[in-house]
C-alpha cells in the first residue's frame, strides 16, 4: 500500500479521498478497496518517514483538506521499487504444509484435504468469472487483473492434481 | 416425477490393451437432474473422456447401466444410439471430428437438417452461433482451412445446433486462447441459462466454475462430488482475497 500510494503522488498530489478514488478507478472491482482510514494511517507514516509532505487546503465552509505531495526521499523510494524485481512465485504455501503434515498426525485425510480446496478454488473462480462479466470492457486493467487471478488459480488447480496423483 | 437426464449404476469400462485388462473407468454411479451443468475434472487418464463417450453411446460399456431421460441406454445398437444422438444429444469431441469435404456453415447445419429442422431453421441457428463463437467470416471455408481454436469453436457450434437436451463436450476450451475461451464461456453460460443439460470434461477452472456441480474422477472412480459454492460478491474473503494474496 506505501509504494501504491507512493506511485500516485508521483502523478499528482492528492488528498486521501482521491487517492482512494484512483484507485477504485483505476484497478476496477477485482481490487480490494481499501478503506480510507488505511490510506490516512498510512500517509500519516509515510509523512513521519519523510517521504511525503502535506499542506492545509482551505475550504469555504468545510474544514480545511491535507493535500499531500511527494518529497525527493520519497521519489527515490519509488525509483528503488521500480528498479527491483518483485517477488516469484510462493514456495511456502500454507495448503501444501497442512496437506503433508495434517495425515502424519492423523487429523485429516488428504483426499478430503485435496476435495475441500478444490471446491475452494473453484469458487473463487466463479467469482472471478462473474466479476469479469460485470467488469466494464473498456478497462483493460482490471480485466487484466482478473484473468492474471484466474490463471493462478488454473496453476493451483493443476499443482492440486499433481498432488493428488502423488500422494493419494 | 422427471427422470434424471443422466443416470449410471455401476458403470465399468475395461480395455483390453494386447490381452492385458485395463481398467479406466471402475464403478461409476453418476445422477444428472435436469438442466444442470456438470463439469468432470481429473487427471489424464482418470477415465473422464471414456465416461463421456459411454453417456453419448460413443463407446460400449463393459458392464454397468445407462439410462438416459429414464430409458436404459446401454443396451440399444449402433443405429439407435444414433438416432438417440441426433434427437437430443450434442457431442464435442476432444478432436473435432469435422466433415473434412464440407464447408463449416454445412458442418453446422447437418445435424438440424438430419433431426428435420427446415432449410432456413438450420441456417438461422448456425448463422447464430457462428456469430456467437465470433466464426460468420469462416462460414464457406473448410475444416482445413481453419486454426485449431476455430475447428474446435465450429464443433461446439455443431453439437448446438440441434438445441439439444444434453450438452456432452470433452475439453472444450483446450485449444482457445484467452479470448475465445471467453466467447465459448458465454454461449455455455446461454445454453445453460436456457435449460439445457450440460456434462462436459475439462482441465480449465474458467470452464469449471461456470458449472454448478463438479464430479473428480481418480484411476476410474468418483472422489469427489459436490456443488460449487454460489457466486456471492462478498467485501471481503473472495476473489479481491486472490488478487491481494498475489499482489
Amino acid at each position: 500500500m506505501r509504494l501504491t500510494l507512493l506511485a500516485l503522488l508521483a502523478k499528482e498530489p492528492a488528498h486521501g479521498y482521491e487517492l482512494k478514488q484512483a484507485l477504485e478507478q483505476i484497478f476496477g472491482s477485482a481490487y480490494p478497496s481499501p478503506n480510507i482510514g488505511q490510506i490516512y494511517v498510512t500517509l500519516g507514516r509515510l509523512e513521519k518517514d519523510g517521504l511525503v509532505r502535506a499542506v492545509d487546503v482551505e475550504q469555504s465552509s468545510r474544514p480545511n483538506k491535507k493535500v499531500y505531495y511527494l518529497t525527493a526521499m520519497g521519489r527515490e523510494a519509488l525509483d528503488t521499487w521500480a528498479d527491483e524485481s518483485s517477488e516469484g512465485p510462493r514456495v511456502r504455501d500454507e495448503f501444501f504444509m497442512k496437506l503433508v503434515l495434517a495425515p502424519m498426525t492423523g487429523i485429516a485425510d488428504r483426499t478430503a484435504l485435496i476435495n475441500r480446496q478444490r471446491r475452494h478454488y473453484l469458487t473463487l473462480m466463479r467469482d472471478l468469472n462473474e466479476l469479469a462479466e460485470q467488469t466494464d470492457p473498456g478497462n483493460r486493467v482490471a480485466l487484466l487483473l482478473i484473468e492474471g487471478a484466474m490463471l493462478h488459480l488454473q496453476a493451483d488447480l493443476d499443482w492440486l492434481e499433481r498432488c493428488q496423483e502423488e500422494l493419494s | 416425477m422427471t427422470s434424471p437426464v443422466v443416470d449410471t449404476v455401476n458403470l465399468v469400462k475395461i480395455y483390453q490393451d494386447g490381452g492385458v485388462p485395463v481398467p479406466a473407468v471402475r464403478g461409476v454411479d453418476l445422477r444428472v437432474e435436469p438442466g444442470e451443468f456438470v463439469a468432470v475434472m481429473g487427471p489424464s487418464g482418470s477415465g473422464k473422456s471414456t465416461l463421456v463417450h459411454m453417456l453419448g453411446g460413443l463407446e460400449a460399456r463393459t458392464s454397468g447401466e445407462i439410462w438416459l431421460d429414464g430409458r436404459r441406454v446401454d443396451t440399444l445398437s449402433e443405429s439407435a444410439w444414433a438416432l438417440l444422438r441426433r434427437q437430443k444429444i450434442g457431442f464435442v469431441f476432444q478432436f473435432f471430428n469435422l466433415v473434412a469435404n464440407m464447408t463449416v456453415a454445412d458442418n453446422v447445419e447437418l445435424p438440424a437438417l438430419l433431426a428435420g429442422a427446415s432449410a432456413r431453421e438450420a441456417r438461422e441457428r448456425r448463422e447464430h452461433l457462428l456469430g456467437e463463437l465470433g466464426l460468420t467470416a469462416r462460414a464457406d471455408a473448410a475444416p482445413s482451412q481453419l486454426a485449431g481454436g476455430e475447428q474446435q469453436r465450429v464443433a461446439l457450434a455443431r453439437a448446438l445446433a440441434n438445441t439439444p437436451s444434453l450438452l456432452l463436450a470433452d475439453e472444450p476450451t483446450g485449444n482457445l486462447d484467452s479470448r475465445n475461451t471467453r466467447d465459448v464461456l458465454r454461449l455455455l453460460g446461454q445454453v445453460h441459462r436456457d435449460g439445457q443439460t450440460v456434462i462436459l470434461v475439462t482441465h480449465d477452472a474458467r470452464v469449471a466454475g461456470l458449472a454448478d456441480r463438479v464430479v473428480s474422477l481418480l484411476d476410474g472412480q468418483i472422489v469427489d462430488d459436490g456443488a460449487v459454492g454460489a457466486a456471492r460478491r462478498r467485501p471481503r474473503g473472495t476473489a479481491g482475497d486472490v488478487v491481494e494474496l498475489r499482489g
